[in-house]
């Protein structure tokens, strides 16, 4: 038994909420304490006993379908896993996309390839958990992207170039987003872009060059290279020029669950914030005793607690097949402001031991700070509510 | 055979219990509760002893509020086949949780019972001697080893002065201590099965126990606080400290 942080439930959900879930990823947690993080990150490594042990326990097939393998539970299920992973300070950044990237799959995927794919991924076997889609000369902007796929035969010939490709180096297959009709040609800007499943270990070190990112946290990001990469024909997903619309739906589920992760990163520092302002003896008396501590731990609190019923608002609406794309956008939002909000109270509670590494807090810090930007950044957020939730005139 | 496993909802041994401020117990409201760590460990044994294919079918038993479901779903997660709950909302003392398991055993016909040596939160650790005493079966406690033979178990006990080494005619009662195994924590699929798996309720009257206290609490206090400590410069000082205090 592995001594843990004193258990403190700071939402109803802790305890109400896929309660058996949520103590079972708390347990394998556990077995992964501050000082392997620490490890790991000093090291800029990739924390593959932590994705082993989540993969062995079945954790990061909980969205796959139980005929293909998984456990075949909703959007709600999956992010009380990723919150209590990140509340239990761990990081789930390192395999949160083997959970959803094979939505695009099963949605869109023919029989064979979800039969061919599928369980696999739900096993560990295959790691589809690397998404080309963001270009050094497109992000948010995705129509523009350059990445040409080309019909030849039986095959498609792969030109171009992605950046911030998490995990391209851990993952077997990659989705991949290309334009295989010139934009020019397309009748929208929109159409002309198709979805591709790669098989990286058939083109890695030949066509497909895959570059390591070093940034200011642990993510294993990279930037790849396609070099007239020849892929089967059969890797194409759906139909040819909709590629656009096929990852649109999958983004709605990326956003709701890291705004999970950020919950239970603003839940970890909070606990650890309270927890010291309580215990912390300066001038005779512990610090949480004076308002100018304990008022900004309290209102992160708050905010958390807030962006935590939007996350749940947004999954129940996945769940139930109704539009929710302004609802997860809030939640990620809301989510991510919450997290680094807390994460700037614990440090400022913590004082000159906020930076210290043996805390973890200034790593969590750096971790949570990611999801200001990423996988959409707040400006897009706003846009995106301005114009199509309020109806004000695009901005851009 | 059969193994039966009684398990029992407890604080949370992460929990910083907080005494009721008329010291009539502890506070359990809105606190997180667990299975009993002892009693993982003794299901985690008996699911050890099933893999090897020296027993056939795990039976979690345990006596409590309705919510001690959620200890036995957890059993049932991590590999035991089916559950029977004896719920009530009374306290309900180690004699009485003896005579109940006794009623059990009889009805269940196990070849080995196993149970953590205490709980952690009255440590009354009664419950598996008692119940070796009722039922008239041998018992092996404080386990640290637990080796099934045929129809007989080998059982090393932790005593004070090391190990001690005792082969018991099945049926017999074990009780298992810390270092008996690590248990597993259950894995989502199994946790999905755990939920169709069958878990009966019944109530001590069914077993035909009379649960009413023989104990009374007369007081329940917090452990004392410790004294602060003195900062000494050297170790020349640190020596001089101790024998002035008369320790060494």
């Amino acid at each position: 038994m592995i001594a843990r942080e004193p258990a403190m439930d700071l939402s109803p959900y802790d305890s109400e909420d896929f309660p058996e879930i949520r103590e079972g990823v708390r347990r394998l947690c556990a077995q992964f304490p501050g000082e392997y993080w620490r490890r790991l990150d000093a090291a800029r490594e990739y924390p593959s006993e932590f994705v082993a042990a989540l993969t062995e326990a079945g954790w990061l097939s909980v969205l796959i379908p139980e005929e293909y393998g998984g456990s075949g539970l909703g959007l709600s299920a999956a992010a009380a896993i990723l919150e209590t992973i990140q509340a239990e300070g761990c990081n789930g950044g390192a395999c949160h996309a083997q959970m959803y990237i094979m939505g695009t799959i099963l949605r869109h995927g023919s029989e064979d390839q979800k039969r061919e794919y599928l369980p696999r991924i739900a096993s560990g076997e295959l790691r589809l958990q690397a998404f080309g889609v963001t270009e050094p000369t497109s992000g948010t902007d995705t129509t523009a992207l350059r990445t040409t796929a080309v019909r030849d035969g039986d095959e498609y010939v792969v030109n171009g170039q992605k950046i911030w490709t998490s995990r391209a180096e851990h993952s077997d297959l990659m989705l991949l987003l290309a334009r295989t009709t010139p934009r020019e040609d397309a009748a929208k800007k929109t159409d002309g872009l198709s979805t591709f499943i790669v098989d990286m270990r058939e083109v890695a070190g030949k066509s497909l060059t895959i570059r390591p990112i070093r940034t200011m946290m642990n993510h294993a990001t990279t930037e790849v290279f396609f070099d007239n990469m020849r892929i089967p024909a059969s890797a194409l997903v759906g139909e040819e020029g909709k590629g656009f619309r096929y990852i649109l739906s999958g983004m709605n589920a990326e956003r709701s669950l890291i705004a999970a992760e950020c919950v239970g990163d603003a839940k970890w520092f909070i606990r650890k914030a309270a927890a010291y302002a309580g215990e912390r003896q300066v001038f005779g008396r512990a610090i949480g005793a004076n308002q100018g501590v304990a008022f900004p731990i309290a209102r992160a609190y708050a905010n958390m607690r807030a962006a935590e019923l939007m996350v749940h608002e947004a999954a129940r609406l996945y769940e139930a097949g109704k539009p929710m794309g302004a609802e997860a956008n809030m939640a990620k939002m809301l989510a991510a402001d919450a997290s680094v909000e807390a994460g700037n109270a614990c440090i400022q509670t913590h004082g000159g031991f906020g930076f210290a590494e043996e805390y973890d807090i200034e790593r969590k810090f750096r971790e949570t700070r990611l999801y200001q930007v990423a996988p959409i950044s707040t400006n897009l957020i706003l846009s995106y509510l301005a114009e199509h939730v309020l109806g004000m005139p695009r901005s851009y | 055979m059969k193994i039966l496993v009684p398990v029992k909802r407890v604080i949370d041994y992460n929990v910083k219990p907080r005494v009721k401020a008329d010291g009539t117990g502890v506070d359990l409201a809105n606190v997180k509760m667990s299975m009993n760590p002892f009693d993982e460990i003794a299901v985690e044994e008996a699911i050890r002893i099933k893999e090897a294919g020296k027993a056939d079918e795990i039976v979690a038993v345990s006596i409590g509020p309705a919510k001690a479901q959620e200890t036995l779903r957890t059993a049932l997660a991590m590999g035991a086949d089916r559950a029977i709950l004896v719920q009530t909302d009374d306290e309900i003392e180690p004699l009485a949780v003896a005579k109940i398991l006794k009623a059990i055993y009889e009805a269940e016909e196990p070849g080995l019972v196993i149970l953590g040596k205490q709980a952690i939160d009255d440590d009354s650790n009664q419950t598996g001697q008692m119940l070796a005493a009722l039922t008239g079966r041998p018992q092996g406690t404080f386990a640290n080893t637990v080796e099934i033979d045929g129809d007989s178990v080998t059982v090393k006990r932790e005593i004070d002065g090391g190990l001690e080494t005792v082969k018991l005619t099945l049926p017999a009662i074990v009780t298992t201590d810390l270092r008996l195994n690590e248990p597993r924590y259950a894995s989502l699929p199994n946790i999905m099965k755990a939920k169709s798996k069958p878990l009966d309720t019944k109530s001590p009257a069914d077993y035909g126990v009379d649960t009413a206290p023989r104990l009374t609490t007369t007081n329940v206090s917090e452990p004392p606080v410790r004294q602060a400590g003195i900062k000494v410069a050297d170790v020349d000082e640190l020596v001089a400290k101790i024998k002035a205090l008369g320790i060494a």
